[in-house]
């Protein structure tokens, strides 16, 4: 299989790799996907909380060169954007991005998701009913 | 010596031709183009008397009498000829083919489709080593069963298989024994009596002979085997395949048994040092290393060696200049991790990070030391970017995870 140039770029050059802290009141954490089933995404984001706007997004992941891609190119997509634009992320604009095969389009799908879950943690962690999130507010 | 990129090493898959077979084959590709089955003039005459010439060479190479050699088109058609062919002649016999279940697929999906025909197939399990159980291989013979198939060696894992106590166990039981020996033909020694051995698969561009030509051994004394043709037609082949015979491609699979018969003592301890060469660097360099399969009883030119915390595929497509192939299921058709791997009970997530270095006649030191650091290098690298391999050193058991599937 041709893998297109994007990919092959991410691939060679990941964007954002590493980690923030998982335990930071501003990082949200998304970990999807299974090893059995060959692709493990984990995705970060950090909110600055007066503006909405993430300030930074790392990822790593365990799966095939598109889906290291998908989750680099998630990563630069994520910077910059509010937390209610990111959620507006689909994952057909990773396939028209990377030019994603058919058979690779479920990486495109883990990484929405791998988003999803990244900005879902952080709700959670700053919604109202969140002791800890209470406490900040304090 | 610059080192000359691609690197090929994946010679299970297939070989380049010798180029003494190449040599061999072309008068036969060009003044030489008589079929073999013409009787009555001398173009006839030079195309069988090469064909003689080539199934007494395999002959020899596995301890056969050249009448028993059947030429086909290669292991697939050997493979199918042998289970269709005795499943159709013996269903008087009875109705029951044992084989393993990591045959290769032109086994399993034939017993597939003998099972739709009413026979019945036991698929038997093997152990982490990647062998058969004996006692249980003697526990599923039963008065109804007609053929054993066992491969000798396995395509992935490169595991060999106790086929000498198989044969003689399906000797004393009075069961036939097909064993597909397309790995192994030409790499170790095969012989079909001390074996017992009553059908025998091979492929031309396994053992460095031309694509598109294989032979299937079929033993005519002790006991007398015949197979049901499974093509209609001319009758060659003593009647079991039909169809106007290859001429220059089974001259190019005798030639290519000449060189194996001769060559292989010598290969298999030059080619075994490679593989192990490639194995100690790998395992002295990486941690969370694993080969699949035993190391006991293994063809000299097969590493199967998963990286844990690393895609298969992603690990290719960092060494893209070394031509393997991966147990992984990106890098399938059916986007199903291999299941010789998983027949190991290893678990999916070592097959996904699995890699199969296939080492052959014309692999040099220089390639290994070469496809060595590579591959400690892309290892080293995808780890950094994988949150497995980061979890396992902050001392989680990834098996006790929750894991979000999809």
């Amino acid at each position: 299989m041709a893998y297109s140039n994007k990919v092959l770029d991410h691939y060679n050059n990941p964007r954002n790799v590493g980690a923030l802290d998982r335990n930071d009141q501003q990082v949200g954490t998304g970990m999807v996907g299974a090893p059995e089933c060959g692709d493990v995404m984990k995705l970060q984001v950090k909110v600055n909380p007066e503006t909405g706007i993430i300030e930074d997004a790392k990822f790593k992941t365990f799966g095939c060169g598109s889906a290291i891609a998908s989750s680099s190119l998630a990563t630069e997509m994520l910077k910059g954007k509010t937390v209610d634009e990111a959620l507006e992320i689909k994952n057909t604009v990773i396939v028209n991005e990377l030019a994603l095969p058919p058979v690779k389009i479920h990486c495109s799908v883990l990484a929405e998701d791998a988003i999803k879950a990244a900005i879902a943690d952080y709700k959670k962690k700053n919604s109202v009913g969140n002791p800890a999130a209470a406490q900040v507010a304090q | 010596m610059a080192i000359k990129l691609p690197i090929y090493m994946d010679y299970h898959a297939t070989t380049p031709l010798d180029p003494r077979v190449l040599e061999a084959m072309m008068p036969y590709l060009t003044t030489k183009f008589g079929n073999a089955a013409s009787r009555n003039h001398s173009f006839g005459w030079e195309a069988e008397e090469a064909v003689e010439t080539a199934r007494k060479q395999i002959g020899d190479l596995v301890g056969a009498n050249a009448k028993e050699i059947i030429f086909t088109s290669g292991a697939t058609e050997s493979n199918n000829l042998a289970l269709k062919g005795v499943a159709e002649m013996y269903s008087e016999r009875g109705n029951h083919i044992i084989t393993a279940a990591t045959e290769h697929k032109a086994i399993l999906d034939t017993c597939k489709r003998l099972e739709k025909h009413g026979y019945r197939i036991t698929y038997l399990p093997v152990t982490a080593s990647g062998l058969i159980d004996l006692d249980m291989l003697r526990e599923s013979i039963t008065d109804r069963t007609i053929l054993v198939s066992i491969m000798y060696a396995n395509n992935e894992i490169g595991v060999i298989q106790p086929v000498a106590e198989i044969g003689k166990i399906c000797k004393q039981k009075g069961v036939l024994f097909h064993c597909d020996g397309v790995q192994a033909v030409g790499k170790v020694p095969v012989n079909v009596i001390q074996d017992n051995i009553d059908l025998l698969s091979l492929s031309g561009h396994k053992l460095y002979g031309p694509k598109g030509v294989g032979a299937l051994y079929v033993r005519r004394r002790n006991p007398r085997v015949q197979v049901t043709a499974q093509m209609d037609g001319g009758g060659h082949e003593r009647g079991m395949r039909s169809g106007t015979l290859n001429v220059p491609g089974i001259v190019g699979l005798g030639e290519a048994c000449a060189l194996c018969r001769k060559e292989m003592a010598e290969e298999s301890v030059r080619v075994g040092a490679l593989r192990d060469k490639l194995k100690d660097r790998l395992t002295a360099q990486l941690d969370e290393v694993y080969v699949n399969g035993t190391m006991e009883s293994r063809l000299p030119n097969n590493l199967n060696i998963s990286f844990a915390f690393v895609e298969g595929e992603s690990l290719l497509m960092g060494i893209n200049d070394v031509a393997v192939s991966s147990g992984s299921a990106c890098t399938s058709a059916t986007l199903e991790p291999s299941y010789v791997l998983k027949a190991l009970g290893a678990g999916d997530d070592i097959a996904h990070s699995s890699i199969r270095f296939g080492l052959g006649r014309f692999t040099t030191e220089e390639e290994v030391d070469y496809v060595a650091e590579k591959v400690v290098t892309v290892v080293r690298k995808l780890r950094e970017l994988s949150p497995l391999y980061e979890m396992f050193k902050d001392g989680v058991d990834l098996s006790k995870v929750q894991w979000a599937a999809h």
